[in-house]
């Protein structure tokens, strides 16, 4: 308690206990995979391959030109089987490409350590990253080297190490079981951003995590400051996060940048490391498949493309029917229609929830109890914009500010007469269109 | 061979989130029905069985109405989500220890009726549905109304006695200067633990705090209303409520008549207060300077009934014009 935060939240029950104590476990190879060229937020990939070619690990299959987009690299060697439309968890169907394993994992030789980085500029740091196909891997999958570079002076670069999410443990893992690696790569996303000050925001519930940053960062004399913030829901959303350690507020609108701060997620900074030190492109990421029907919840490191079905019968399956499975945890997370659905560079968590915790209870009138209004972390009326969805008056639901939303899902959680009020705000943004 | 995998179930697909509070409106409802039951339990003590089948005939009633008006409505049957029988019981605690049974029943059928299934039930109401039924029973039977009974525990044969807060008001009215404590047969501690006329809940400050804790502790209700309504009580009573300034007696304008009953368990009723907790505290002040303008220098010797219902009227301008700044602020 006494720790930063922001205003609104909620305590969310984290469900993280199936997974905390999980030591990350490499995935076996998968015999195929299925890699989307939509992986990041921006312009979609080109392929570079067509059916029947032969890749190796690592080797860049899809690029595009323009700023916001990223390449896409093989996960494992083998054949080129189909270049073509295929399941998506997100876009739900989208162009990718097919490779069915050699079983030899045969690396890229182009894969070489890049020597001492220190002598890299800042543009070669960028560059760099890129190549290696960085987004952020807390789930929004914005690509790295945008954020690097961005349109205004920039001070403090934030590490979101809070990972608020309920059930999903990866980044902590990550962060107790490689911190060296993720500083080395914070110490670069630093250098590549230019700033001084560096913040390392990580949730008084991982008092372990929080624990050997401290050391690790007082030991190798680095200056960073490594900051316990409230565990609260939504704590690791952005502009809450950067609220909370630099009480600064993003208007409106705007991104961080626009208030001088860069964020960035651990796990990003891990693979910036392994990107510029090892000049390994990112084509494997670390994933919890949890749930509480799920034999034994792991936290995986993962090669892209896997499917999930493959990642949840390898924790060994599920003692009960699954009645949902989602991609990510279960405040944002996107609810998934079959579990062919690839891992995608934006998975941070498989979560199947059994038939018997599906909740759909039906809604009931508002009560006007006011939980939404205080939980709501923009300050927003969310009981008022359901109202006006369920009214069908997006017009007059436009002075409470919809497009604010960050659709963190804490007023659904929070209301007792289980209104889908962030099902009502999505509707009144894309009506408001 | 392509996308050949295990998926023979049907997954269900919804709008995120996927988890929720274990909360719902029955269970608030059903606590703060639950936080009440001490309160009664002391009035049955105080006023022996006659309480007791009020508090039932009200409940009692209110359900009835309520399922007969969702019948009547088509609307779902809402009797299980707790809130017409907490309007029953509240009712009844509004009621003088010893008024009929047919009263009782009466107040409670008016009360869901038009204290809520005309607004198209839960959540559509503006006024405090327990207090309409108060309201309409005063308007209507006024002497049934007033009628206190004595606590038997005084060992008086008398079948009413006056209520500390008129006797303060008569007090106050007389022109001889008399302290409160003369005149009053009450001491503040018996008012506390409820040993005093009065309406059923009225009785003992002491069972509906303890009450009240428990619904502030859960997170069912906030301060901010309480605090603001019992304080502005406090303060305007303790200004002007004596022969001159500052000489109020407001201990006993604190502890005496609905306050306790009203602050904590009637304006905070979510539907007829503010959404905001700048606005609960403006709704409490102007709750608390109601009542005590209709204790001091009103007609009536309590005002806690209209101050609520007066300010449940202020509601909708309240959150039109208290709104919380928008993050990275900007106008709204």
């Amino acid at each position: 308690m006494g720790n930063k935060t922001f205003v609104g939240g909620w305590h969310v029950w984290s469900h993280k206990e199936l997974t905390r104590d999980a030591a990350i476990v490499a995935a076996p190879l998968p015999p195929r995979v299925v890699i989307p060229l939509a992986q990041h937020a921006g312009i979609v990939c080109r392929p570079l391959v067509k059916a029947g070619d032969t890749v190796l690990t690592g080797q860049k299959i899809g690029d595009a030109e323009g700023l916001i987009t990223a390449p896409v690299h093989a996960s494992i060697s083998g054949k080129v089987t189909v270049v073509g439309d295929a399941l998506h968890p997100v876009l739900g169907s989208a162009p990718a490409v097919t490779i069915e394993s050699d079983g030899a994992d045969r690396q890229d030789p182009a894969i070489t350590p890049a020597g001492d980085p220190r002598g890299l500029s800042r543009n070669e740091l960028v560059s760099r990253i890129r190549a290696a196909g960085i987004v952020g891997l807390g789930g929004a999958a914005f690509p790295t080297h945008v954020k690097l570079s961005p349109q205004k002076p920039v001070d403090v670069l934030i590490i979101n190490g809070v990972e608020c999410e309920p059930y999903l443990t990866c980044d902590y893992r990550l962060l107790v079981e490689r911190p060296d690696e993720i500083l080395d790569g914070i110490g670069l996303l630093q250098r590549a951003v230019g700033v001084e000050k560096v913040y390392i925001g990580i949730e008084d519930d991982k008092p372990l995590a929080i624990r050997t940053f401290q050391k690790r960062v007082s030991a190798l004399k680095l200056p960073f400051s490594v900051v316990p913030v409230e565990v609260k829901y939504p704590q690791g959303a952005e502009k809450q996060l950067i609220k909370a350690l630099v009480d600064r507020e993003v208007p409106p609108g705007k991104l961080p940048f626009d208030v001088g701060v860069v964020v960035s997620n651990a796990g990003t900074a891990l693979a910036a490391a392994e990107a510029v030190f090892q000049g390994k492109p990112l084509y494997e990421r670390t994933v919890t498949v949890t749930g509480t029907t799920v034999r034994e919840p792991k936290n995986i490191r993962v090669r892209l493309g896997t499917s999930f079905a493959e990642l949840i019968a390898w924790c060994g399956g599920t003692t009960a029917p699954a009645g949902k499975i989602v991609m990510g945890g279960p405040m944002m997370g996107l609810a998934q229609f079959s579990d062919a659905v690839p891992v995608v560079k934006g998975t941070s968590g498989i979560l199947v929830l059994s038939t018997a915790e599906l909740v759909l209870p039906p809604e009931q009138p508002c009560i006007r109890c006011a939980r939404c209004v205080d939980a709501c972390p923009m300050q927003l009326l969310p009981y008022a914009m359901s109202l006006c969805a369920q009214m069908k008056q997006a017009e007059r639901a436009r002075v409470y500010n919809p497009s604010d939303c960050i659709e963190c899902g804490v007023c659904t959680y929070v209301c007792p007469s289980k209104r889908r009020i962030l099902e009502h705000i999505r509707l009144l943004k894309v009506g408001a269109k | 061979m392509s996308q050949a995998q295990s998926n023979t179930v049907v997954l269900s697909v919804s709008s995120s989130p996927h988890v929720r509070s274990s909360e719902s409106t029955a269970r608030i409802m059903w606590s703060v029905f639950v936080c009440l039951i001490p309160s009664g339990i002391v009035s049955w003590n105080v006023f022996g069985i006659s309480a007791a089948a009020i508090m039932l005939t009200a409940v009692g009633t209110a359900a009835l109405t309520e399922a007969l008006f969702c019948r009547l409505q088509s609307r779902p049957l809402t009797v299980g989500d707790g809130s017409a029988c907490l309007t029953g019981l509240l009712l009844a605690y509004n009621l003088p220890a010893q008024a009929p049974l047919w009263l009782a029943a009466l107040g409670a059928a008016v009360a869901i009726i038009f204290g809520k299934a005309v607004f198209g039930g839960l959540g559509g109401n503006i006024f405090n549905p327990a207090l309409v039924g108060r309201v309409f029973l005063m308007a209507s039977f006024p002497s049934l109304m007033t009628r206190w009974p004595a606590p038997p525990m005084f060992g008086l044969d008398a079948v009413t006695a006056p209520t500390p807060l008129a006797i303060l008001k008569d007090s106050v009215q007389q022109t001889q200067i008399i302290t409160a404590a003369e005149i009053i047969p009450y001491t503040l501690w018996d008012l506390f633990l409820g040993r005093r006329g009065g309406c059923i809940g009225e009785a003992s400050v002491a069972a509906l705090l303890a009450g009240a804790a428990v619904l502030l502790w859960r997170g069912s209700i906030s301060w901010h209303i309480p605090a603001s309504f019992i304080g502005t009580v406090a303060v305007v009573s303790w200004c002007f409520g004596g022969q001159g300034l500052f000489t109020g007696n407001w201990p006993v304008h604190v502890l005496a008549g609905g306050l306790t009953l009203g602050a904590f368990f009637m304006a905070t009723d979510y539907v007829t207060a503010p959404l905001t907790k700048k606005g609960k505290c403006i709704f409490g002040v102007g709750c608390g300077l109601i009542t005590a303008i209709i204790r001091l220098w009103g007609g009536y010797p309590e005002g806690v009934s209209y101050a609520i219902l007066l300010m449940n009227a202020a509601v909708p301008l309240i959150d039109r014009y208290v709104v919380p700044r928008r993050f990275g602020g900007g106008g709204r």
